[in-house]
């Protein structure tokens, strides 16, 4: 199931922070489906997710705006 | 077979809480990191803004350390429970209006809520003991593990050696010798330690781990509780004082005048929120206004707007206003010249 979340405007670390307390109440397998307007998330969201045990499907930049796609890992969220 | 203890590690993004968890991943103890967010913690995003800044790379160091160790980071946002500490620190400020005393000790006891709730053994941190003048003394280690609640769940190994035994230590899950007694502001140990591990491109400590250790922060953040009359603040608030210039013409009013375009994109962020000004005959700045503002202050603002953008020197300049109620209006104006821009009106 794909699901989505608006973190535009906000400032990392925050749009790792919203992406972190949504994971946690999706389920192994589920994908999430990121919008942040921060250039910083390009890295910070990858990096969490590499240490966290979430996979990047995709991520995509359009207009100022950058779309990220995880897939929740089975770590544990 | 006994189970494998699990300790979480308070890491900041510097060499010193990497060294303490690295120390006890040595010993066998599964580590999981926390980091809080308070809105005031240094992050490289921020400084990212403006053009000039941008070509530097950019990474969270919390993030950055917890990938070199393995370990898993929690970020914890805690923004609003920690106006408490900044409004009201019961052990008072160091230099500027950073109140470390009280906030290692809130950080602990939100270490201590995570560890119990997550069933975690214990605490680490990277404190040693004389590092910092305030925090980071013999005789305020104490007060940070009593006030926090950790009491003994509480260790650091940077300096365990230098410190009654804690309980990790005493049901021999660390092995006390294989902790560190580092004392003082030298950082020679660290640095050696750090090079023994292979660490490399560590952050390098600054004044501190928050804006607040920063003079001109600092005196931006007094100013807005003095201009408002009261102490308190929202997250906008305290990211607007990391951004542009800041200039208090009038006790009632502040402006924010973008410096490059960086700048003035991350500001056009808040302009629902404020009364805000920007040159419509010639390129220049968005400003916005904090504060109260009658007609004649919104005139002196868009002289201001004037005096920041390329029109500076000429003779009359159209200043677009769009008050907070949505209105919208220009105004030509003279740019202000520098004589009547007092030094004290700068934040
Ligand atoms: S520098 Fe800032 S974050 Fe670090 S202990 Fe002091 S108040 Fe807390």
């Amino acid at each position: 199931m794909t699901h989505r979340l608006d973190a535009r405007n906000l400032i990392c670390p925050m749009p790792v922070i919203r992406t972190q307390d949504k994971i946690k109440t999706l389920a192994t397998g589920d994908r999430l489906e990121v919008t942040c307007t921060d250039p910083g998330a390009l890295n910070d969201i990858p990096t969490w997710c590499r240490i966290n045990g979430h996979r990047i499907v995709q991520t995509r930049s359009k207009n100022h705006e950058i779309v990220i796609t995880i897939e929740v890992g089975a770590l544990g969220q | 077979m006994t189970p494998q203890r699990k300790a979480v590690a308070l890491i900041s993004g510097g060499l010193d809480s990497m060294l303490a968890a690295r120390l006890i991943l040595d010993q066998n103890i599964h580590i999981e990191g926390i980091n809080f967010y308070t809105g005031f913690c240094v992050e490289g995003h921020t400084h990212a803004i403006r053009n000039k800044d941008r070509s530097k790379p950019k990474r969270n160091n919390a993030l950055w350390v917890a990938e070199q160790l393995g370990i898993r980071l929690h970020i914890v946002e805690v923004i609003d429970e920690y106006k408490d500490i900044v409004i009201n620190p019961k052990h008072g400020y160091g230099a500027n209006l950073n109140p470390c005393l009280d906030c290692k000790g809130f950080m602990v006891r939100k270490a201590v809520e995570w560890m119990r709730e997550n069933d975690f053994d214990f605490i680490i941190t990277g404190e040693v003991i004389g590092q910092r003048p305030k925090s980071q003394r013999r005789d305020t280690m104490p007060v940070v593990a009593r006030e926090s609640g950790a009491d003994e769940l509480l260790l650091r190994p940077l300096c365990a050696k230098l410190l009654p035994l804690t309980h990790a230590e005493k049901e021999g899950w660390v092995d006390r010798e294989k902790l560190m007694g580092f004392n003082g502001r030298n950082r020679k140990p660290q640095m050696a330690l750090a090079a023994q591990y292979g660490f490399k491109d560590y952050a390098q400590p600054a004044g501190g781990c928050c804006f607040l250790t920063d003079e001109n922060y600092a005196r931006r953040l007094a100013d807005l509780w003095a201009g408002r009359g009261q102490r308190d603040y929202e997250l906008d608030d305290i990211m607007l004082l990391k951004v542009g210039r800041h200039l208090r013409p009038r006790p009632h009013f502040k402006l924010i005048v973008g410096r490059d375009e960086g700048e003035n994109n991350f500001l056009r962020g808040y302009t629902t929120r404020f009364t805000h000004f920007y040159a419509k005959s010639h390129l220049g700045p968005l400003v916005l206004l904090d504060g109260e503002a009658d007609k004649r202050d919104v005139r002196l603002a868009a002289e201001i707007t004037a005096r920041f953008g390329k029109g500076r020197n000429a003779d009359k300049v159209v200043i677009s206003v769009h008050e907070q109620n949505g209105e919208e209006r220009d105004l030509t104006v003279t740019p202000l010249t520098p004589e009547c821009m007092p030094q004290e009106w700068y934040l």
